[in-house]
């Protein structure tokens, strides 16, 4: 259905209208929760109210005699069928429900199924758990004390709670390089535990067959086929029997990667009513169990010559992953990506050494826009840049343009291993200061705090001085996502190369089939101006499948901003294929060799002779026809590609935040928020703008009110709504946005991506601003979120941070 | 207990608990799916319906209290085949990318221009700020109402405008 | 979603007849109005009533009626039709301040005042404005009717004078010459509870403060009332040096904890800047009605 007329789209790339919208406007979406099968029973999980204790005894008995309960599973139950433990994404292993102990308050017990949700939920109350409460670990920088409480008592011979130690870079150099620099800064910074908190849940329709065997499971995952893949290896289904469906999915951002327990136990039972089994869970349960993100507690220095050359930045990293590792990234990289904290500079020497704990909390620790732990990375460095600005009396804006990588430098190799691919770095700084003004609110935030120092002088230690705070933040950030070249980049074994197909009807339309999933990116519109602008057959007439794995091929999904880089590249080069196939058949249409036609998008002639135009459709037409094919061709018009990318793509931007805070309240305003991004091609600019638009919200939650905190018993403090604060249209400006182009040469529209981009770049521009706002108190460095309290703290404190 | 509901023009009849919350009456009662839950503590606003034409939250109200009332569920803003001008208008405006909490935002939209046809940017961002996005950043969302705004409430099913805003051309190198 | 416990629901057609509902059941029934401060305490289980009495039929509860000398305010009234009131923006704009900041305007469709004074959450703003007007509160059982000042009203932290079986059905605020209000509050958010949030009322005659109440939200003040800054405040000529006097001695006389929404020192402080402010606007506008 057309949503505009004809000569208003474009037929490739270009601002185009949703076509997925006309669902969704409807209400008409389908979300896990608006699937309801016949016979349908609901699922809820009693969750652990304490972080770590014995389990000394379930009884179900009561609510198994509720007369709406059709089961009740626990970890006993599970334990025969080894289905009790769970692997993770990072192969540790984790609680499907709890056996010996649990290790989080939220952790799951057990599992009652229903008629209906509500009682469900009843059922839940009336089963008993007693437990041994044990001393809990909260404090990642304890975790590792003589005498800690060792979490991980199930893994054999574990005595502590030490997950990993990686390291990146060259220490020595790092030494020599800092030892001989005239500036060196240090400071210390944590990146709080925050949570994607998409507003859909996560949740999954369990549809287990008992006679043919097969299981299909809705769910809401980012990532069907590897899902299909672990449940087989995990749950002993044969792979061919399962069938994993995302349906329409409200939002993800990491969150719904990995596979949960809930899910599990909706499929088990299912197993064991013979009916569907629904399990939705309520938010509580999203913030205190689900993938959380960050909680890197971070140490930075950084080296440099007292004219302002960048010359080493060396990190040591605590990373509190909580009761299991689960985070997702690839096996290579215990720390996800963090290594790409070099940033956008051109560096002598670089080093970081990250050491993972246990702690009793939920795990997770990559998810919410991070690529794979580059919003940690690009924290740690924009936040030191500043630092040393501070430091050496240096505007923050000159420093960075004079240390960015120039553009003679691509592809542009740093001291921990990366190829960046392409940029323009200086162009792109320029253009976001040019947007912002920058020379104009430096002379603004001058003469207001000249106005400042006036009024204090003038009411002589009177009432606090009112003249609001301006602070003016600037970032520059470089992104690595579309993970990965299979050699070097796997999740559990399955490498991360994805796959579509490529089909084109008789009559010249055409599917196309992918093995990434949308999550609100848009993919049904983006996927389709690919082939779009590859054959010339118009978005409308392109029918994009994704979502189910029986209808789709193999991939690893979308996530780290690999949809475009990874998917993308595919689907260009299958349908690349489809026009080379095109234009054979076409040449034996027109009785001429290939090398005479000319490709205009959408058909090809024989050179010099328009009028000799062969249409995709009438191509189409013509290969599932009766005539003859050229020698050895067969009948039909499509193509299948896996895609191995070559390298991971680097889309970058350069950022300015302006605020104003209240210094008697400590209230922060973001009056301006200017948006440089280059994420190579631009396929659709309105999406790519929404993509920005919404990680820039995500920066000003972080920045100001996100953080999942926890009290020393271990009582989760941010498990609902009214505690984990997100950003209403309030707290947010309009924001500015514009683009620089610089193609990825490795990627063949070169296009990067641009998912995760904002979310990566803000926090740290905001958090820039913050602090500048403040230095005139002497503030060197606030940590999010700077709330109120937090910011009129460190104004009143008698000595900043100072280390 | 026995609850007769108004939604959308049509009236139902059900026999439910009498706890049974309005979202999940309207959603596995009715199979009106269009309202959507995200919260347990009324903070998402993804429940939001129309209640005599006001926003309300449905999560946080009980069908039985609605008895005798007008219910419209985004499934009611479409009539006779002609979308709402505040539906187009997100379509036009890039509104929604996941959908989940556009329901709940058109709704209050379609309230908000109702009372005030012609609201400011301030005043759209108030009159949404009980309901959450996360996918967004907002900024569209209140260009999809204004959308509606410019376009008057006699504009249900027509197609943009003449002086609907020109777009740049994409060039290869932006700068 | 969290879903209440199982419950009878009646509605009631009138107040009498939700008195009537309320005494079979006592402790086991609880009235619902705006339904935003039960259900969520009930969808988490909180509270496990027997018996939930709508009583939104009963429109004698709903209403905003300037009579004589004082303002009568039906419990019924939803925040969002005080908020819009132009009455309560002449007579009283310290509610319509605190309106613009209670909870979110989707919510503010259906709570109402009632609902919000007997929740009686420490962080709830229309308490301390009506500590503030030196309100009375009018409670109906089945023998009749009593007035209670606003300082009984208060038990503590979710307890209010409203027995059982009885409802709230008014709250009246006196009317008197040459009133100003305002409320200044800080949340860290839109729609989240106050981190501290102040409400202070004036009545100026002859270019003095003849009287003033000043009340404060979330910072541990027992009664709810900042006596000692109210007593330094009346009888005097407003200036700055006495705003800050009265911010400081509220300060003092507070007692708000640690927790996430800011330090104990912070919320003291902001106590003192907040009520400074609305002092200071209270008289401001006390000002502008006399020459209005």
């Amino acid at each position: 259905m057309t949503t505009a007329p004809e000569q208003e789209r474009p037929i490739g790339f270009g601002r185009l209208k949703r076509k997925e919208d006309p669902r969704f406007i409807r209400g008409q979406g389908n979300y896990v929760d608006d699937i309801v099968l016949p016979g349908m029973l609901h699922g809820a999980i009693l969750r652990s109210p304490v972080a770590h204790a014995r389990i000394v005894s379930v009884d179900t008995s009561e609510a198994a005699a509720h007369p709406k309960v059709r089961a009740v599973i626990t970890g006993a139950d599970l334990e025969p069928l080894n289905l009790a433990w769970m692997p993770t994404l990072s192969s540790d292993t984790q609680s499907v429900l709890a056996t010996d102990k649990v290790r989080f308050q939220g952790q799951e017990v057990a599992f009652v199924v229903a008629d209906d949700r509500y009682a469900a939920r009843d059922a839940l109350e009336l089963i008993r758990v007693e437990y041994d409460i044990l001393d809990p670990v909260i404090d990642p920088h304890h975790a590792l004390d003589e005498g800690a409480p060792v979490i991980r008592d199930d893994l054999e011979g574990k005595t502590d709670n030490h997950i990993f130690d990686w390291e990146s870079g060259d220490a020595d150099a790092c030494d020599r390089v800092f030892a001989g620099a005239d500036v060196v800064v240090i400071q210390d910074m944590v990146y709080p535990r925050v949570h994607p908190a998409p507003l859909e849940t996560c949740g999954a329709v369990a549809d287990y067959d008992q006679v043919t065997g097969k299981l299909t499971l809705y769910e809401t995952t980012q990532a069907p086929h590897a899902h299909r893949t672990l449940y087989a290896i995990v749950a002993g289904i044969p792979e061919h029997k399962i069938r994993v469906i995302s349906p329409d999915i409200g939002g993800g951002f990491g969150g719904k990667v990995g596979i949960y327990p809930g899910y599990v136990c909706a499929v088990v039972g299912s197993i064991v009513t013979g009916k569907p089994v629904k399990w939705v869970e309520d938010r509580s349960e999203n913030l205190i169990s689900t993938a959380f993100a960050r909680d890197y507690h971070m140490t930075g220095e950084i080296a440099a010559t007292s004219d302002g050359t960048i010359l080493a930045v060396r990190t040591k990293v605590l990373a509190d992953h909580g009761a299991h590792n689960g985070t997702a990234q690839p096996t290579k990289y215990p720390a996800g990506f963090f290594h790409v904290f070099t940033g956008s500079y051109d560096l002598q020497a670089a080093h970081c050494k990250v050491t993972g704990v246990y702690t009793n909390k939920a795990p997770g620790g990559v998810a919410y826009a991070c690529s794979f732990r580059v919003t940690e990375a690009v924290y740690l460095v924009e936040r030191m840049v500043d630092v040393l600005a501070a430091e050496l009396d240096m505007d923050p804006a000159e420093l960075r343009m004079r240390n960015l990588i120039q553009p003679d430098q691509f592809p542009y190799t740093t001291k921990t291993g990366w190829e960046y691919d392409s940029g323009d770095y200086p162009t792109t700084l320029r253009k976001a200061l040019d947007l912002a003004g920058y020379e104009d609110l430096r002379r603004e935030q001058a003469e207001r705090r000249e106005r400042r120092v006036r009024t204090s002088e003038a009411s002589g230690g009177g009432p606090g001085v009112r003249e609001p705070l301006m602070g003016i933040g600037v970032g520059f950030f470089t992104e690595a996502v579309g993970a990965g070249p299979r050699r070097h980049m796997d999740i559990l074994g399955l490498g991360m190369a994805d796959s579509s197909e490529v089909r084109v009807h008789p009559t010249g339309k055409a599917v196309v089939r992918l093995s990434v999933q949308t999550q609100g990116q848009g993919h049904e519109t983006t996927f389709a101006q690919i082939v779009s602008e590859e054959l010339g057959i118009p978005p409308e007439d392109i029918d994009v499948v994704h979502g189910d794995t029986d209808q789709t091929p193999f991939g690893l999904g979308t996530y780290g901003s690999r949809s475009t880089p990874v998917s993308g590249a595919a689907v260009a080069i299958t349908s690349r294929k489809v026009r080379d196939k095109a234009r054979s058949i076409a040449a034996g249409m027109l009785e001429v060799s290939a090398d005479d036609l000319e490709w205009e998008k959408g058909r090809f002639f024989v050179k010099g002779d328009p009028d000799s135009a062969r249409t995709i459709a009438d191509i189409a037409m013509a290969a599932h026809g009766a005539a003859d094919l050229p020698d050895g061709m067969e009948g039909s018009l499509e193509a299948i590609t896996t895609y191995n990318p070559p390298n991971l793509t680097y889309p970058f931007g350069a950022y300015v935040c302006v605020v104003d805070i209240d210094p008697t309240t400590g209230e922060t305003k973001v009056r301006r928020f200017v948006a440089v991004d280059d994420c190579g091609t631009r396929i659709n600019p309105m999406i790519i703008e929404g993509q920005v638009h919404g990680g820039l919200a995500d920066g000003v939650g972080m920045a100001l009110m996100e953080i999942i905190d926890f009290d020393e018993f271990g009582n989760c403090l941010g498990g609902s709504f009214m505690d984990y604060l997100m950003p209403t249209a309030m707290e947010v400006p309009d924001w500015e946005t514009d683009f620089t182009v610089t193609p990825s040469p490795h990627h063949p529209i070169g296009a990067k991506g641009v998912g995760e981009s904002a979310t990566v770049g803000s926090p740290p521009v905001i958090m820039n601003a913050v602090v500048d706002a403040l230095s005139v108190h002497g503030v060197r460095h606030i940590d999010m979120p700077a709330t109120p309290s937090k910011v009129w703290e460190a104004i009143h404190t008698a000595t900043a941070d100072e280390r | 207990m026995d609850v007769t509901l108004s939604v959308n023009g049509i009236e139902y009849q059900r026999d439910v608990e009498p706890r049974m919350l309005l979202v999940h009456f309207l959603r596995d009662e009715l199979g009106l799916t269009g309202t959507h839950w995200g919260c347990d503590t009324s903070n998402c606003g993804t429940c939001v319906v129309l209640i005599d034409g006001e926003p309300v939250k449905s999560c946080t109200t009980l069908a039985a209290m609605t008895v005798g009332h007008d219910v419209l569920t985004v499934e009611g803003l479409e009539q006779d085949g002609r979308l709402d001008p505040v539906q187009q208008g997100f379509m036009e405006e890039h509104g929604l990318q996941c959908g989940f909490c556009t329901p709940g935002m058109m709704l209050t939209a379609r309230a908000l221009l109702d009372a005030n046809p012609d609201p400011s940017t301030d005043e759209i961002r108030e009159a949404i700020s009980g309901q959450l996005c996360r996918c967004t950043g907002y900024a569209t969302i209140v260009r999809s109402i204004r959308w509606a705004a410019e376009r008057g409430a006699g504009g249900n099913g027509a197609g943009p405008a003449a002086g609907d805003r020109t777009e740049a051309q994409e060039q290869e190198v932006g700068s | 979603m969290q879903v209440p416990a199982p419950f009878e629901y009646a509605r009631a057609t009138s107040l009498e007849h939700a008195l009537e509902l309320l005494a079979g059941h006592g402790e086991d029934a609880r009235i619902i109005a705006g339904g935003h401060s039960l259900l969520p305490m009930m969808k988490l289980r909180l509270v496990r009533p027997e018996l939930v009495i709508d009583i939104n039929d009963c429109a004698d509860l709903d209403h905003i009626v300037e009579d004589g000398d004082t303002l009568r305010i039906g419990a019924l009234t939803r925040h969002a039709a005080l908020l819009a009131s132009d009455t309560i923006a002449r007579l009283v704009p310290m509610i319509t301040d605190a309106e613009r900041v209670i909870a979110d305007p989707v919510v503010r469709n259906r709570g109402t005042i009632g609902g919000s004074l007997c929740q009686a959450d420490p962080g709830e703003d229309l308490s301390t404005v009506c500590d503030a007007m030196s309100s009375t509160v009018v409670i109906r059982g089945r023998d009749g009717e009593r007035t209670v000042p606003m300082g009984d009203f208060h038990r503590g932290p979710y307890e209010t004078a409203v027995e059982p079986d009885e409802i709230l059905t008014e709250i009246r605020i006196p009317l008197r010459p040459g009133a100003g209000s305002a409320y200044e509050k800080v949340e860290r958010r839109v729609g989240d509870w106050a981190i501290a949030a102040a409400g202070v009322a004036v009545w100026m005659r002859n270019g003095t403060i003849d009287d003033v109440g000043i009340g404060l939200t979330a910072v541990g003040l027992d009664d709810g009332l900042a006596t000692a800054a109210q007593d330094a405040v009346r009888g005097r000529e407003p200036d700055e040096d006495l705003y800050a006097e009265a911010g400081k001695l509220a300060a003092e006389q507070c007692d708000p904890v640690d927790d996430q929404r800011g330090s104990a020192t912070y919320k003291r402080h902001l106590t003192a800047e907040l009520t400074t402010r609305a002092l200071r606007r209270a008289v401001e506008r006390a000002r502008a009605a006399r020459t209005a």
